[in-house]
């Protein structure tokens, strides 16, 4: 529309006619490195961003995972030694443990539920849609440190509410705090409490952008909400629901904030390292252990490792079923 | 055509972003280079963590000087800790003024270059302190790290209407008179767990602490160069036991001390004794609240004197401000200063005159029944034997001795596998 208005009057060249298309030549001139060049200049600000904040960091913790390093004294090269002693750490892999475990324990219930609500929210004779659909993403504003402290005291021992409930039904208190199984519980709890919302919206848009034909189609075959579901929802919401899953990987892999706090700021994650992640290790050795922090950056980038053979997986995965 | 016309104003928005951006990040640096050494600050940061009882005392230094004071408090020793070695490693961000506790100094003291020599700043001061508590704010280069705020002279405090509840004695005097030993103490709270089925002391690991700082003199998680020795040291080994022993005889909450449930445990009764050093004072006031007021008193810790924490200030080389710093320092940790800190939350004063001082010697804390704290642990000051604490004693004690012992409580491990635990990570805990 634009388009058509302004290209209207004509009266703009014809008045100097020997300068015009000398200034047309400029003007392409200008308008070729604008076509060629500006591309770049729009997606530079990421870019340069990135690798300051992501790139320039990355290859520093590499750096220094070659090294004895002392955060605030003598740094020594010292070559993959920190690796070699990383294979043999039964703390480490324990930490890997704790991690797949919660990663797995919150996740698997999580995307099930998300499904489930956006194939709710997804139906359309449902009233007040759009409040629905705000109403689920609510928990995942509010801060990490406030849901963790919030769960935390949720979590109690003495005077948590959980171990109330459960008391009514007869249930000894728990100390959430001691066991493997009950903290991992606790975790992924908060975890699925603060993400499930934000997953249901992710899936909800796969859903609405199945054509509607499909499910008439199904319908006139005599297909019920349940089979359309099975044969038509889940296979189209594939690659979304990869997409989540990814998404749902690298966040679950980098789990710190809701253990730490669970544990009222020890970073020891129980008193058996019963809930230590993989981040909490690394923020072990090389924040808490002022002496350690090579070996704390050479964790730092088993995990990224261990996050990108993931997010391969999950991609070689998904390029196999969209095909 | 048009359509290029708007390509080109994206263009130039774009260009204009992107250099904004630089001058943004350019800039960034600027605002940092502050006001040189000799002028007067605006402000000095003050970091402590726990009950320091600086409010007043901070106010009373702004309106002495026109410079305002922030400060900033962290409730926990294993918090606190990690945001003085961020500000260190970074270079940025550290309070003009941090408290160190004993069980973190020495770490610091590997890496003196971090700090300020307070020495030629405040003059001798050498004549005021405890000569010892002075003597250990030296880092090895001889620098003067820190000055000296408080000891951590060792006493229990416990809840008279619990006791009165349980048919226990409730005078302090009397009280004391139960656990002369250890065995008594835990013979007095076997009575009082049967007579009202709670836990008698908050946890296993504030009695370890206490045992351990008993050990006057002796060597605990290293010997005096620096060795290792958690595995084997005979003053470690003791205080293990004797909180075995505790654990083994049922008496305590079971509360990880620190914890939320913990700082509730205070108001709601959970348990009726807790170990106190003398700046524990504060935090037990804070946590049982007014409406707790006249319930806790004070008694004698069983087996004798100990010494459980107390400080130093230090400033560290990055502060834009270190003459003033080391002035606001010698100020907190003056005469009348640790009095006035003391009167407030307790930190026990190392400072000769305010130990003579008839104020503080004539103190009774209303919180805690009127206990005469300062003749209390103005006596057991004077007795005080200096323990030698490694570069990574805190971090040994709080994350291989305390799980450890936790663990055992909680029967995740027997006696041996605890014991096992706790050596394989005081190994990797206290290196250096």
């Amino acid at each position: 529309m634009s388009l058509s208005a302004t290209t209207a009057p004509p009266s703009r060249g014809a008045p100097t006619k020997h300068t015009q298309p000398r200034r047309r030549r400029g003007y392409s001139r200008f308008t070729k490195l604008d076509m060629k060049y500006s591309p770049y200049l729009y997606v530079a600000p990421f870019f340069v961003l990135f690798g300051i904040f992501g790139l320039y960091p990355m290859l520093w913790t590499l750096w220094m995972s070659l090294h004895d390093w002392d955060l605030v004294g003598t740094h020594t090269f010292i070559g993959l030694e920190n690796y070699s002693a990383l294979l043999s750490d039964d703390y480490f892999w324990n930490a890997v443990r704790n991690t797949f475990g919660m990663f797995v324990l919150a996740t698997v219930p999580q995307l099930a539920l998300a499904l489930f609500l956006a194939n709710l929210l997804n139906r359309p004779m449902l009233r007040a849609r759009t409040f629905f659909r705000m109403a689920i993403f609510v928990p995942n504003v509010v801060s990490v440190a406030a849901v963790a402290i919030v769960f935390g005291m949720l979590f109690q021992r003495d005077f948590g509410v959980v171990n109330w409930f459960l008391g009514i039904f007869g249930v000894d208190a728990i100390d959430w705090r001691r066991e493997w199984w009950s903290s991992w519980i606790a975790i992924s709890t908060m975890v699925d409490w603060r993400w499930t919302g934000y997953n249901t919206l992710i899936l909800l848009a796969g859903m609405q952008a199945i054509p509607r034909d499909l499910y008439e189609a199904a319908a006139m075959d005599g297909a019920g909400p349940w089979r359309q579901f099975w044969t038509v929802t889940l296979p189209m919401l594939r690659p979304t629901f990869v997409f989540v899953v990814i998404l749902s990987t690298i966040g679950g892999l980098q789990l710190f904030v809701e253990p730490l706090i669970f544990n009222n700021g020890n970073i020891m994650g129980g008193t058996q390292r019963e809930f230590q992640t993989v981040q909490m290790y690394m923020f072990e050795n090389s924040i808490h252990n002022l002496s350690r922090a090579g070996y704390g950056a050479a964790v730092a980038w088993a995990l990224f490792l261990m996050i990108v053979v993931v997010s391969v997986l999950n991609f070689v995965i998904t390029r196999r079923s969209v095909k | 055509m048009s359509v290029s016309t708007r390509r080109r104003r994206y263009a130039a928005v774009a260009l204009a972003t992107v250099a904004a951006l630089a001058t943004t990040t350019a800039c960034g640096d600027d605002n940092e280079g502050g006001s040189s050494d000799g002028a007067k600050p605006e402000k000095l940061v003050v970091d402590t963590f726990g009950e320091a009882g600086y409010e007043d005392l901070v106010k009373q230094y702004e309106q002495q000087t026109g410079i305002k004071i922030e400060l900033r408090k962290v409730a926990q020793l294993n918090e606190f800790r990690p945001r003085v070695v961020r500000s260190l490693a970074t270079g940025k961000g550290a309070a003009d003024v941090i408290m160190l506790e004993e069980g973190i100094l020495n770490e610091f003291k590997l890496n003196p270059g971090n700090w300020v020599d307070l020495a030629p700043l405040v003059g001798d001061l050498s004549k005021d302190y405890l000569s010892w508590k002075y003597e250990l704010g030296k880092a090895p280069d001889g620098r003067l790290m820190g000055l000296p705020t408080d000891v951590g002279g060792l006493g229990l405090c416990y809840r008279t209407d619990l006791f009165k509840d349980a048919g226990l004695p409730t005078g302090r005097d009397e009280v004391s008179a139960l656990w002369p030993t250890w065995e008594k103490f835990i013979e007095t709270g076997q009575k009082y767990k049967q007579a009202t089925g709670k836990g008698f002391v908050d946890s296993v690991t504030t009695a370890v602490n206490a045992v351990l700082f008993q050990q006057n003199g002796g060597d605990l998680f290293y010997d005096k160069d620096d060795n290792l020795i958690a595995d084997k040291s005979p003053a470690v080994k003791a205080a293990w036991d004797q909180a075995v022993a505790i654990a083994d005889a049922g008496i305590s909450a079971k509360i990880t001390t620190w914890s939320p449930e913990w700082n509730a445990g205070f108001k709601q009764g959970t348990f009726a004794v807790n170990a106190c050093p003398s700046w524990m004072l504060g935090i037990v006031e804070s946590n049982s609240g007014p409406e707790n007021a006249g319930k806790w008193d004070l008694a004698a810790v069983p087996g004798g004197a100990g010494n459980w924490g107390g400080s130093w200030l230090g400033v560290p080389t990055q502060s834009k401000h270190q003459a003033e710093a080391a002035k606001l320092a010698a100020f907190l940790t003056n005469t009348a200063g640790q009095v006035a800190a003391f009167k407030k939350s307790g930190p026990l004063p190392t400072n000769l005159k305010a130990l003579e001082d008839p104020s503080f010697q004539s103190f009774t804390n209303k919180y805690f029944s009127d206990a005469p704290t300062g003749k209390i642990f103005g006596e057991g000051v004077q007795k005080i034997v200096p323990t030698h604490l490694g570069p990574k004693h805190q971090a040994v004690k709080e994350n291989a001795l305390e799980p450890a012992l936790r663990a055992y409580e909680s029967g995740q491990a027997n006696a041996a596998k605890a014991w096992e635990q706790f050596t394989k990570d005081a190994a990797t805990q206290g290196a250096f």
